[in-house]
């Protein structure tokens, strides 16, 4: 039954229109809703134009549906990675082919990663197989500490899969941000300060001056919405000084919406994160002084966010152009060091939702998007993959560049004609 | 004195080089020898009491499993594994009945302590980048035993680990085999009578280093794969010319050979004492590479990361090399851009030496969740394999291809007792290790701050003997 709706979808994605959502029913399900519903076990899931339309145990979808028996294995909303590249870079190493970052570059606030996003990339699909349906993709530092404008997106690969191209503003104010502000801290947060004015003063200081303190005008002109707050500003940062500069950035600027991303020395500081109401994406493989300003990097340190009140999202920080996958086994490695299920998935569902105000995304429940993955086993265990994965009701290919060379190469059988030939 | 030379014996020696000659040939008890361990291993095993794991679901590392199995440790050796055993006089007995145990992991791709934590620039020691051939340099001595990275790894079961110079050159030099102990000096660490090993590397890093660095290095070659190859066949021409030399005074005496201390590492391969370990990702490389080895006379021990293993697992079984491999790491560069995260199991299946590597501070912490991502995957592409053997990919192949195998990397009579009592199955993502054996000695106990390490440069930071 799964096979024959997955080669159906399989056809349609193939074609060149965008095929329309599917009715579904995924009966027999072990549902986690990401609501106060908790786990459903035993219970039934319709999907409707792209939508949830119904959910529970003693819930049956209209007749006549196409159903999923789900065995009663884990089905989950569709996984989020809030702290990505994918899609922006094929090969690493390859500047062609890498938009991540512009060392190059006059502009900062200005530049928009979506527009180096390619939803072709192989990474996508790559990424999408292991039950992640949507990613936050930030822009990489180049020549400044304040390297543009992320978005986000799904995995689906069509081209209309950019949900938020304008999603937040990334400035890195660790490291690597006071080496690009000039050598040190306090000339990042100078430059930053900088920034806002430039911002704020927009586009007045710039008739005046004709040009400002730290942004060009068109970096001025784009910052505009975040330092009103109505765009999220992501900010990098691990040491514990450096999260609480972040801290009294908003309380000088009550109304900005920040979210840090790193955050490694956290737990130093996570009653005051939670107090100021500040989420935090956190990498919970980070447990090695990398840098001293990761000296009190601690595997417990999602628990001890979470356990104070700190809205803790996960990501795998690591070659984020194409391991934001590994987000579900670092979420099970957060739950090996203390964090509980509940709070590892809606680190990677409901928690970057909000982060994104995704409305829909996360949860699965009456009204929800219809982003749901199904799974052979429980989902953050190494051994499990997904069987099935729905984006807003559409049912995705599980075929991706990689499988085809896994296939072509899994009897090495060159007797016939050269291995060039099978596909 | 700028060579040092040795006075050896004939009998240390070895060498059968009079006995009914000529007169001619002078007394080989006068000749000089290269003192092929100047910096010998000071490791000793840390004191230990028998100690009785019962009732254990236990895993050889030789493709063996039983349930409630018993292991008994006694004198740092493996002293009896079974069924029931009896505790002897003394014996620590530790209940693990719902506890995994296995032959402690082996990670023979690690750059702890030559690159180590934190990574500030003067920490760089693992790359001689100076020169494209640079086997005279040794790993062992960058290393920083101070690294908080090895200490990270031992709580993730890892019991020995290779340490090799970086990628940059064609020859980066030699690597080094550590027990993981914590320790003030790399002699502390160095395994007892590991073999030296050799670092190449094939493809795009020694290009671009050199060749696009900018010409700023002598030579500015190689600028091209054409180049790596023949940078590698120029050394092993003067490797094979020098170690003439050597075998010829050995034979013969007369004025030592002039002392070339990268050549001294390239001799020790053409030898067969220095074992070869090369950075190789695409299948054709590894190809050409066989067959160059076959020209100078060494066998490949082991091709480092092997991306496209699983393209010519076949050819690499009929050779006998090992592939050290990632899970699913892929794409960061083109010559990794053909990764599959099936490549472990396929190379397996093949009847190929299968390993599974780290190359990084943060994978070596769970080696065992690599091995079970792709023991997964290979099942769901219809490989079937089971746990125990799978094992032998973090334990007894690794061993092996370093050449301790006789030593450690199983849980066989005899054996060093190098072992981990696991939380539960080692490969779930929610297993840990909670004890870890070296020697027979407990060096890691979770949640025992008594039996946890915190190095030097933890000392008076932030997160002080921490949970980490």
């Amino acid at each position: 039954m799964i096979r024959t709706l997955l080669l159906s979808a399989a056809v349609a994605i193939s074609a060149p229109i965008i095929a329309l959502a599917q009715d579904v029913a995924i009966v027999n399900a072990k549902i986690w809703t990401g609501t106060d519903a908790g786990t459903l076990e035993n219970a039934t899931l319709y999907l409707s134009d792209g939508t949830v339309q119904g959910i529970g145990i003693n819930y049956a979808a209209p007749s006549g549906t196409p159903t999923i028996d789900a065995g009663g294995n884990w089905v989950t909303p569709g996984i989020i990675a809030p702290f990505s590249r994918v899609g922006t870079v094929e090969v690493g190493a390859e500047d062609t082919t890498n938009d991540t970052s512009a060392g190059g570059s006059m502009f900062s606030v200005a530049l928009r990663a979506v527009d180096g996003f390619n939803p072709a990339a192989t990474s996508i699909a790559i990424t999408r197989i292991e039950g992640v349906t949507h990613l936050g993709v930030a822009p990489a530092n180049g020549s400044s500490m304040i390297a543009g404008q992320g978005f986000v997106t799904d995995t689906s690969g069509d081209a209309s899969s950019v949900l938020d191209e304008r999603a937040f503003v990334f400035i890195d104010l660790g490291e690597t941000g006071a080496g690009l502000a000039g050598g040190s801290r306090p000339a990042a947060w100078a430059a930053l300060r900088g920034a806002f004015a430039d911002a704020r003063g927009y586009p007045g200081r710039f008739m005046a001056h004709n040009e400002g303190d730290t942004l060009t005008r068109a970096d001025a002109q784009a910052f505009g919405a975040a330092v009103r707050g109505q765009q999220l500003v992501l900010i990098a940062a691990h040491r514990a000084s450096d999260l609480r500069l972040i801290m009294d950035l908003k309380i000088e600027n009550p109304g900005l919406n920040l979210a840090i991303v790193g955050a490694d020395e956290g737990w130093l500081v996570a009653e005051e994160l939670a107090a100021a109401d500040i989420p935090v994406i956190v990498d919970p493989f980070s447990n090695l002084p990398a840098s001293f300003a990761q000296l009190g990097a601690t595997s417990r340190n999602a628990e001890r966010l979470i356990a104070a009140g700190v809205a803790t999202a996960f990501a795998h920080l690591g070659d984020n152009g194409h391991q934001s996958r590994l987000v579900l086994q670092s979420a099970g490695n957060a739950v090996a060091n203390g964090v509980e299920f509940d709070d590892a998935m809606a680190a990677m569902t409901t928690v970057p939702a909000a982060i994104f105000d995704l409305e829909g995304s996360g949860t699965l429940t009456r009204g929800s998007a219809a982003n749901v993955v199904i799974w052979d086993g429980d989902p953050l265990e190494v051994s499990s993959a997904p069987t099935a994965i729905f984006i807003a009701g559409e049912a995705q290919s599980l075929e991706t560049r990689q499988t085809k060379l896994r296939d072509r190469y899994l009897d090495l059988d060159r007797s016939e004609k050269p291995l060039a030939y099978p596909r | 004195m700028k060579i040092r030379l040795v006075m050896v014996g004939a009998a240390a020696l070895g060498l059968a080089a009079c006995g009914g000659n000529t007169g001619a040939v002078s007394d080989p008890s006068d000749r000089v020898e290269i003192d092929r361990n100047p910096f010998p291993s000071t490791y000793t095993p840390y004191p230990s009491q028998p100690t009785l794991i019962k009732d254990a679901n236990v895993l050889d590392g030789v493709g063996g499993a039983w349930a409630q199995w018993d292991v008994l440790l006694v004198d740092g050796k493996i002293a009896e594994i079974g069924d029931d055993i009896a505790a002897p006089d003394g014996a620590i007995i530790i209940d693990s009945s719902d506890k995994w145990v296995t032959p402690g992991i082996i990670d023979n791709h690690s750059h702890l302590g030559v690159y180590p934590s934190p990574s500030v620039s003067a920490h760089g020691d693992g790359n001689e980048i100076s020169a494209p051939v640079t086997a005279e340099v040794w790993a062992e001595h960058g290393v920083w035993p101070q690294d908080p990275g090895f200490p990270r790894a031992l709580a993730g079961g890892v019991t020995s680990l290779q340490i090799l110079p970086g990628s940059a050159n064609l020859f980066g030099g030699r690597g080094v085999t550590l027990k993981n102990v914590p320790a003030l000096t790399v002699q502390g660490m160095k395994f007892p009578n590991a073999p030296y090993t050799l670092k190449m590397a094939c493809g795009e890093n020694p290009k671009r280093v050199y060749g696009y660095g900018g010409g700023r290095f002598p030579g500015g070659a190689p600028y091209s794969r054409m180049g790596n190859v023949a940078g590698y066949r120029t050394a092993w021409v003067q490797a094979t010319e020098y170690k003439r030399k050597w075998d010829k005074y050995a034979d013969e005496g007369g004025d030592p050979p002039n002392r070339d201390l990268e050549l001294d590492t390239l001799m020790g391969v053409l030898s067969g004492d220095i074992l070869v370990h090369m950075h190789c990702y695409r299948a054709d490389e590894m190809a050409l590479i066989m067959d160059m080895s076959k020209e100078f006379g060494y066998t490949v021990s082991s091709f480092h990361h092997a991306v496209e293993s699983y393209k010519i697992a076949d050819k690499l079984a009929e050779y006998g090399v090992c592939s050290a491999m990632w899970a699913d790491w892929w794409g960061f560069k083109m010559e990794a851009y053909d990764g599959v995260r099936e490549n472990i199991p396929m190379v397996h299946q093949a009847g190929a030496c299968a390993i599974v590597h780290s190359d990084s501070d943060i994978g070596i912490q769970r080696l065992n969740q690599e091995a079970g991502k792709a023991l997964s995957d290979g099942r769901r592409a219809g490989i079937e394999i089971s746990k125990a053997e799978a094992w032998a990919w973090l334990s007894a192949n690794p061993a092996k291809s370093l050449g301790i195998f006789d030593q450690t990397g199983s849980l066989e009579v005899g054996k060093d007792a190098d072992v981990v009592i696991w939380s539960g199955d080692p490969f779930s993502v929610y297993s840990q290790a909670e004890r870890v054996f070296i020697d027979g000695a407990l060096l890691y106990e979770r949640g025992n701050p008594a039996l946890t390490p915190v190095m030097d440069f933890e000392l008076g930071q932030p997160g002080e003997g921490d949970l980490k």
